[in-house]
């Protein structure tokens, strides 16, 4: 008896692992997650000195239009507007996404419904290879075709909104196809084939079924195409044409707030209020990515609730 | 003297290379629930999913013979297998509500043949539902989600979905095999009450049930049809030594 006891007590190698195991993905964890809000802690503190050490009032900032750090209006304010950039990221997000999802869609349904084979041997490795490219192929290739044929359509420099958009179009489509892809190929076999037995039509499956079975999946899809477009600064700052005003027309020159960051960051003074404006902004993104992310969440867990 | 519905001529079906059913003529009667039985793996499951051209969905499979459903051959090039599957219904061993409400399960037959009338399809759920013996257990609850019911309320509703459509035939795969006895049973009365209305075919593993509500019974062995007969003849009496063997237990 006492040696069983004694056996149970005495630790075995195997234990010994699992703590040491355990000690190591703890570690881990901690630190990953104190870097994480060392970095919200660092951004927000910067982004906040715009209104507490500057003064500007938070109204003047996200409703301002008029953004030109380091001048001053008549009366005295500083020029922070902020609004013309957070209309441009979410106008070019917005579009984006009203332009890809239903090409994502398409290709998605085509690629698991209609013709998996093809989809699964041409149209998987295309999307994995577009994903894979660089943002600045992108914005190089809308610089040199989209923006000169937009400029010929249009008229004007091609530069805006319109140029913005079909690139992000481009970019996040490879990333919402393969998510909704695999979103569909999760909907189970049976679903489909109770579908069929009972007289439905393979376009009224997809449609009525798979489709709706799909809705939470295939959302989260569209959001995380759309957090993409809304981080993208280096492409977008290529063909947008950086010009701080609020975007009039599609194809007059706009920006977002990734494009003035990545135009502006390296050209401020440390504790200056140009340089704190842009922290202002990097903390707006920094929320809305947040933002995306809980989203994505509450979509996620309100569809296994289901 | 029941009307003939359904029947098959010499069918054969290959999976590929591999012969799951080789040569099956028999034929299936108005009101009579005919039950196929035989060991796992004798082509039950392929001979009934071949009634209503469910192997279609199946890529390599290859059929010839004839199944014969309203004077036609189904098999014919001009047949609609969406029409088909409106006459033909199915139930699947696991059940497989869609992930919708009960309503819109029930429904959902009517709302893809196009029916528009809210009155009118309000009247069928309701209908199909106290047909398939559950409307008492779900009639405060049609709008929650089908899937939070449980094993044998799903099946249920899975039967009141097929009745919804009016098939004239409906097509059981182990209808009751994920289920508990009770549940069992009440599918079994509710069974005996549709075959009133219905042609049924069943495939069931359980030989009691077998021998309590069907009229007919099939015997399968290896993509064979060794025996079809009354059902008190083949539990009591068969003419097949394979048959006696297998109902007696000794194989399978
Ligand atoms: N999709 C398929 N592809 C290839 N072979 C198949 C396929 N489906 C079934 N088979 C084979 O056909 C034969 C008959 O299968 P079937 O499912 O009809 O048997 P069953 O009598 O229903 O068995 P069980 O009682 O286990 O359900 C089996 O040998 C099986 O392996
Ligand atoms: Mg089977």
């Amino acid at each position: 008896m006492e040696e069983t006891v004694q056996h149970f007590k005495k630790r075995s190698p195997k234990r010994k692992q699992e703590r040491f195991g355990k000690t190591i993905s703890l570690v881990a964890t901690i630190f990953i997650v104190s870097i994480v809000f060392s970095i919200l802690f660092f951004v927000a503190s910067r982004g906040l000195r715009t209104f507490t050490e500057h003064g500007v009032s938070a109204i003047d900032f996200f409703a301002g239009t008029a953004w030109r750090p380091g001048e001053v209006s008549d009366a005295g304010e500083p020029l922070v507007g902020a609004f013309p950039m957070i209309a441009g990221s979410f106008l070019v997000t917005i579009f984006s996404a009203l332009l890809a999802t239903p090409f994502a869609l398409g290709a998605a349904i085509f690629m698991t419904e209609i013709s998996p084979k093809t989809g699964k041997k041409y149209l998987q490795p295309v999307i994995e290879l577009l994903v894979g490219i660089p943002s600045v192929v992108y914005g190089f290739i809308g610089l040199t075709v989209i923006v000169p044929f937009i400029r010929q359509i249009f008229g004007g420099t091609g530069f805006g909104v319109l140029a913005a958009t079909l690139v992000l179009f481009v970019m996040i489509l490879p990333t919402t196809t393969s998510m909704a892809v695999d979103t569909l190929n999760a909907v189970p076999r049976y679903y489909r084939e109770a579908s069929f037995a009972m007289g439905a039509t393979r376009w009224q499956t997809i449609y009525k079924v798979v489709l709706r079975a799909a809705s939470p999946g295939l959302l989260t899809a569209v959001i995380f195409g759309m957090a993409r477009a809304f981080g993208e600064a280096l492409a977008v700052q290529m063909v947008i044409g950086n010009a701080a005003l609020v975007p009039d027309s599609l194809t007059t020159p706009a920006s977002t707030l990734t494009s003035i960051l990545t135009m502006n960051m390296g050209n401020t003074v440390l504790g200056t209020l140009e340089n704190d404006v842009l922290w202002s902004l990097a903390t707006i993104l920094l929320f809305m990515s947040l933002f995306f992310n809980i989203l994505t969440r509450w979509i996620g867990k309100k569809g296994a609730m289901k | 003297m029941n009307e003939q519905i359904v029947s098959t001529e010499n069918v054969h079906l290959y999976y590929g290379d591999f012969e799951a059913l080789k040569g099956i003529s028999m034929e299936f009667y108005d009101n009579q629930i005919t039950a196929l039985i035989g060991p796992s793996g004798c082509g039950k499951s392929t001979y009934l999913r071949l009634i209503n051209r469910m192997n279609d969905l199946i890529p390599g499979v290859k059929i010839t013979g004839k199944v014969n459903y309203d004077g036609k051959n189904v098999y014919d090039e001009g047949t609609d297998t969406v029409e088909l599957r409106k006459k033909i219904g199915m139930v699947f061993q696991q059940p497989n509500p869609f992930p919708f409400s009960i309503y819109e399960n029930v429904a959902y037959g009517l709302k893809i043949a196009g029916m528009k009338d809210k009155n009118k399809i309000d009247e069928i759920v309701e209908r199909s539902l106290r047909k398939a013996a559950i409307w008492n257990e779900v009639k405060d609850k049609l709008d929650e989600n089908a899937l939070a019911l449980s094993g044998g309320q799903q099946q249920r509703v899975c039967i009141a979905r097929v009745l919804a459509i009016e098939p004239d035939v409906i097509l059981l795969d182990e209808p009751t095999s994920a289920l508990d006895p009770i549940s069992s049973g009440k599918i079994e009365r509710m069974l005996e009450e549709l075959k009133k209305e219905y042609t049924i075919i069943i495939v069931t593993h359980n030989m009691q049930q077998a021998s309590r509500i069907s009229d007919r019974t099939a015997f399968f062995l290896d993509g064979n049809l060794i025996e079809v007969d009354d059902t008190r003849k083949i539990f009591t009496n068969p003419e097949k030594k394979e048959t006696e063997d297998y109902i007696s237990g000794r194989f399978g």
